[in-house]
């Protein structure tokens, strides 16, 4: 039986944390939620979330920053956007959740093999050094630093994909790749917000 | 007609108020009434803390009194506020109230600067500008226009029925023009109405009756207004009289007709019944309705559709001699003072949300459909069935649909949650099923309302806080087969549900009739962003419009409840009387007028006008203005290429002296 | 018609399948499909996750590209490609900040993007542009008796339902229909597939594939039509694990332009049918896959 102690002090919220994610393009209509609940109606994933969709666009109001980003919420969203498109207020909630996996990612909040921020830093890291990604390459290195007994219980896949000729070892890449790197330094190299580097 | 010039001499009198903080917090009075002391004409020049009290305008009548004024400028808040007001004071003094100007040194001035220096500095520019501007006054008179004591009501709902029935209880005439049939609108529909749960026929049907035997009211129903040409107390209306093919005066409502009708089963959809059951090409509406007089639709009957018909409806109606196939359509022109438009509201299309299901799903309906299931004179006498005849055993109700979405309509529709309520109340005593109702807010206001929503509770009816995100007809688990499911997050309790349940009743939301653009142009009035037709002031005047002489009440101007409706009918019908009473309107006389020998012929003002105030006479080859239709808008008067379209209290010696005065200052 | 093309990376490697069946459907009809020169990959879901200036940035590079190679549409038949070049687009257009990065990205290495090039989708350039009747004259196999079940997934028809509508499209359906097929009612053919999640977070992702899956069983169909090469994926290479926590569900998941190669009467052989773990049964006069 858990006996836990849960109430919420306002000392615990980042003040400023709601409008910073309102700013972030797209996300400008979060203050107009009137906490419907059919984002997470509709969301295919929020039956697995720690906190519902909706959940979470109240905390980022509230500013109770360290709750959301430590959340698996953010992570479990697919960007399938039925939320975006039934939203009665046609808040972006998907982009939102993109706004949140940035900032966990900059900050570094999250379990330390959690697959799917690896995931992620795993195939930026990959397009900037090569242009593209070969998705057989990606999962290695993502079980690799994620989960490495997984390769173990995966090996059917494996053999499948070599049995129907798509596992494809020869790492795709673009010829221009000093394009590629100029285009991103100029741009700003990431905007200060991200490690892109995992 | 009051002239006090003194000889030519123009004595000015000016007066800054204070508003007590209002405008003194941000404006140096005394520095304004000051600087304008020293300005040539200006005889008084005074600050005082409040201008619009009694010994304000006292200090006004004392003046002219005593100096001989003939000029007053006011500096301080809106005109619109207190403009009348000191006209008013100018007038009691004896001095024509057009030698009056106002200055906004609070709206235009303290309330929109933090910088008193500049807020002083526009005071004074403007004040100068007024003051140059007041010397080139004309005494000007207010026009009185007679009011024709009949009134016409639009819409024969409850809103108008009310409204005809308050005017003609007070002895006048009223003409009541309905497009459908029969009266009684969107009431005549319901089984029972919130909070009391009263029959609503039981307490319709009575007013109905009443409209029918007033000897003040001319109902026309199946009738439209198509033109309306005039002005407030003088209004001359159009109305075309669609042919029923029956004579209402002959037709007993005995039915025999329709008994009688070629077509041995009814075939079309029932419009009363929302398409539910069906009818006959000769039907009548509703068993209850007004006139009880049988209509023959032209579109469906086989004698307009072939012409060949043996006409079995004739034969049965026998030597009473009431149906008249050769009824022609009829256009009527009446002459009425006042109007009052009561055209109601149409219901959101649930289609529009595909989510839900509706039209996709079997036994997925909208409130009003459940209306007619639950009303013991509906098509299933009362019982609330399945599309496989059964009944329901569990019932879903999705409140907001179509309404406080910004992709559909973004208002609230008002009367939904507590109209669900009542029908959730309704099937569980009819049914015994289990009821949900899925809501965002449940919004019970009005008297004995809250206790309603407590009785639902108590009722055992269950409530869900979440908007319904879809209605699927897949299933997850073994239960949900072949039941439709909702699937909604519970966010009180913060889980993520899936329910099934037998039948999903959705509230559609009010919007607009779908002809409401075009009604409100006929009756020259504004619509909101909404589309619903727009009061002169939200809070102040609800029932009146921009267009002197046309009211507007219920639904028509926002959805509302019966008892709302009723009592913007009452108020309408109020203030129609009010005017009719008095006898006439006073106009403000800051309208346009041609100056005959400069206008040129050609046309240009004639479209401009948005209140069709302006005509060309073809004889003398000259535009011309009707006074009591101008509402002083000025598009002519800058249209016009001549310059002969000028403007009272807009001339262009005002004008131009106020431009004078504003960069005088600067 | 011409078409630049931009493949993506999955193309190339995990969906090569669908790459190997739109060519040559296209070239049957006629349309020719250049592919962009030195494209880049467009960041997909994940580099959105880490930064979206940079993404943005990324994708523009490949707008750029296509602007530069004419005035053509540019057509990408990957879903997720299909939505971030899009939502470049839009934030270009509607954040002057994002618009500021990504200029000065292009800048830098002697490219523009002004916004005027069209990102479509095959399945929109087939239906409306080539149009179905000429569809129809190619079809010399039609697939009767085939049940199909039209799975669109979100990406293509969410946020930016350009060419169709979001809760019910068609396009697929019509396009089916004209190939000879039955189309089955599938209230699903929207709902998300499980995405990456499949991988990462499996007990989550693989659920929803399974959703999906059992739901076309039920509703009798031979074989799911997909128009996403990570769809398709879901779809056809798990269905052991699938199987092993609820239950079986087998059903074949091939690409809709793979069906266009069948009624065209495209050599087998070459459409990449194959590649499917799950493949599909054979038609009763077109020769079964290898």
């Amino acid at each position: 039986m858990d006996i836990t102690r849960r109430v919420r002090f306002e000392a615990e919220r980042v003040r400023g944390f709601g409008k910073e994610i309102m700013a972030v393009p797209g996300c400008e209509r979060l203050f107009s939620c009137i906490q419907c609940g059919t984002c997470s109606g509709t969301c295919p994933l929020s039956v697995y979330m720690e906190h519902s969709p909706r959940q979470i666009m109240a905390l980022v109001r509230a500013d109770f920053k360290d709750e959301v980003l430590r959340s698996n919420s953010i992570w479990l969203c697919a960007s399938c956007y039925d939320c975006t498109v039934e939203c009665p207020r046609q808040i972006r909630i998907t982009d939102i959740m993109y706004a949140l996996k940035q900032r966990a990612i900059l900050e570094g909040v999250y379990p330390k093999h959690f697959p799917i921020p690896i995931l992620a830093k795993e195939f930026a890291a990959m397009v900037r050094r090569k242009g593209r990604i070969t998705e057989t390459l990606l999962v290695m290195r993502l079980f690799m630093k994620a989960n490495w007994r997984a390769v173990l219980s995966s090996w059917r896949q494996g053999l499948g994909l070599i049995r129907t000729g798509r596992f494809v070892l020869r790492q795709e890449h673009i010829e221009r790749r000093d394009e590629l790197t100029a285009m991103l330094a100029a741009a700003g190299n990431g905007t200060g917000k991200t490690k892109e580097t995992p | 007609m009051k002239n006090n010039y003194s000889n030519g001499e123009v004595r000015v009198g000016f007066y800054v108020c204070h508003c007590g903080h209002n405008i003194a917090g941000m404006v140096d009075c005394p520095a304004v009434a000051y600087y304008i002391s020293r300005l040539p004409g200006v005889v008084v020049s005074r600050d005082y803390k409040y201008m619009c009290s009694d010994p304000g305008q006292e200090l006004i009548k004392q003046d002219i009194k005593e100096h001989g004024l003939n000029r007053v400028v006011v500096a301080s808040c809106s005109p619109l506020l207190h403009e009348h007001t000191f006209r008013h004071a100018v007038e009691a003094a004896g001095l024509n109230p057009f030698f009056f100007q106002m200055v906004n040194i609070r709206e235009h001035g303290s309330w929109v600067h933090t910088d008193r220096a500049a807020a002083t500095d526009k005071a004074m520019a403007l004040s100068r500008a007024a003051v140059n501007r007041v010397r080139f006054h004309r005494p000007l008179e207010t026009t009185r226009v007679p009011i024709h004591p009949d009134v016409l009501v639009v819409g024969g709902g409850i809103a108008g029925i009310h409204a005809a029935l308050t005017m003609a209880n007070g002895g006048k005439k009223v003409f009541l023009v309905e497009r459908d049939p029969s009266i009684g609108g969107h009431m005549a529909k319901f089984d029972k109405t919130f909070p009391t749960l009263d029959c609503a026929a039981c307490i319709l049907t009575p007013k109905m009756s009443a409209v029918r035997s007033h000897e003040n009211i001319t109902l026309w129903t199946y009738s439209e207004v198509v033109k309306v040409e005039g002005y407030v107390g003088n209004y001359v209306v159009t109305v075309k009289r669609k042919p029923r093919y029956v004579n209402e005066e002959l037709c007993i409502g005995c039915q025999e007709c329709i008994n009688a009708c070629i077509f041995k089963e009814a075939k079309f959809p029932d419009e009363f019944n929302v398409g539910l059951s069906k009818r006959k090409p000769v039907y009548i509406p509703f068993p209850q309705a007004v006139p009880q007089a049988v209509v023959i639709d032209p579109m469906r009957c086989l004698h307009f559709k072939t012409g060949k018909c043996k006409q079995t409806c004739v034969e049965a109606c026998g030597d009473r001699h009431a149906i008249d196939l050769n009824q022609k359509e009829e256009l009527v022109q009446i002459k009425v003072g006042n109007i009052v438009v009561a055209t109601g509201f149409k219901l959101f299309d649930a289609k529009r949300i595909p989510q839900y299901g509706y039209g996709l799903y079997p036994n997925v309906v909208t409130s009003i459909e459940l209306e007619r299931l639950v009303t013991s004179s509906g098509p299933t006498g009362g019982h609330v069935v399945l599309n496989n005849g059964r009944t329901p055993q569990s019932v879903a109700f999705v409140l907001c649909v179509g309404s406080r979405d910004h992709k559909t309509n973004r208002w609230c529709s008002r009367t939904c949650c507590m109209h669900s309520m009542k029908l959730a109340q309704l099937v569980r005593e009819h049914t015994g099923a289990d009821v949900t109702v899925f809501y965002l807010d449940i919004r019970a206001p009005g008297k004995g309302c809250e206790e309603f929503y407590d009785k639902s509770l108590k009722d055992g009816i269950q409530f869900v806080r979440g908007r319904v995100a879809e209605v699927t007809d897949w299933a997850v688990t073994p239960e949900e087969e072949g039941k439709l499911v909702v699937r909604v997050e519970d966010t009180l309790a913060g889980l993520v549900r899936r329910i099934p349940v037998d039948m999903i009743v959705l509230a559609v939301g009010m919007e607009p009739q779908a002809d409401s653009q075009d009604v409100r142009r006929l009756f020259n009035m504004s619509c909101g962003t909404e589309g619903w037709f727009l009061e002169k002031h939200p809070k102040m005047a609800p029932v009146s419009t921009f267009t002197d002489g046309v009211f507007i009440a219920g639904c028509c101007q926002g959805p509302k409840d019966i008892p709302d409706s009723i009592a913007q009918a009452g108020a309408a019908a109020a203030e129609a009387m009010a005017l009719i009473d008095r006898g006439y309107i006073e106009q403000e006389p800051n309208t346009a007028y041609i100056v005959e020998e400069d206008c040129s012929g050609c046309k240009s003002c004639v479209p401009l006008c948005p209140y069709t105030a302006i005509t060309f006479d073809e004889a003398k080859g000259k535009a011309s203005i009707n006074a009591a239709l101008c509402k002083g808008c000025g598009t002519c008067v800058a249209a016009c290429p001549s310059g002969s379209i000028r403007q009272h209290l807009f001339e262009d010696d005002e004008i131009f002296s106020e431009i004078e005065g504003v960069l005088a200052h600067a | 018609m011409t078409y630049n093309y931009f493949p993506g990376c999955s193309l190339k490697g995990l969906g090569r399948a669908y790459e190997e069946s739109l060519l040559p459907v296209m070239r049957h009809l006629g349309v020719e499909m250049a592919e962009l020169d030195d494209w880049n990959c467009c960041g997909a879901t994940a580099y959105m996750s880490v930064d979206e200036h940079m993404a943005c940035v990324l994708a523009a590079r490949n707008l750029a590209l296509a602007e530069k190679a004419g005035p053509q549409d540019l057509v990408t038949p990957c879903s997720a490609c299909y939505l971030v070049l899009n939502k470049t687009k839009h934030y270009i257009k509607d954040s002057p900040e994002i618009n500021a990065t990504v200029q000065r990205g292009l800048g830098a290495i002697g490219l523009s993007f002004s916004g005027k090039t069209a990102v479509r989708h095959p399945l929109d350039v087939l239906v409306h542009d080539v149009g179905l009747d000429v569809i129809k004259e190619k079809v010399v196999r039609p697939l009767k008796g085939l049940k199909v079940a039209p799975y669109y997934g979100c990406q293509v028809v969410r946020p930016y339902a350009t060419f169709d509508d979001a809760w019910n499209p068609t396009t697929m359906d019509r396009l089916l229909k004209t190939l000879g097929a039955e189309v089955v009612h599938y209230p699903l053919k929207t709902k998300c597939c499980g995405a990456s999640l499949t991988g990462t977070v499996p007990e989550a992702g693989l659920r929803l594939t399974y959703i999906l899956l059992k739901e076309a069983v039920r509703r009798g169909a031979d074989v799911i039509a997909t128009i996403c090469p990570l769809c398709q994926f879901n779809l056809d290479a798990y269905h052991d694990q699938v199987e092993k926590r609820w239950g079986p569900a087998r059903i074949p998941t091939v690409y809709f332009t793979q069906l266009m190669g069948l009624a065209f009467g495209l050599p087998v052989e070459q459409l990449g049918l194959n590649r499917n773990f799950v493949p599909m049964k054979p038609l009763p006069e077109v020769p079964a896959p290898a």
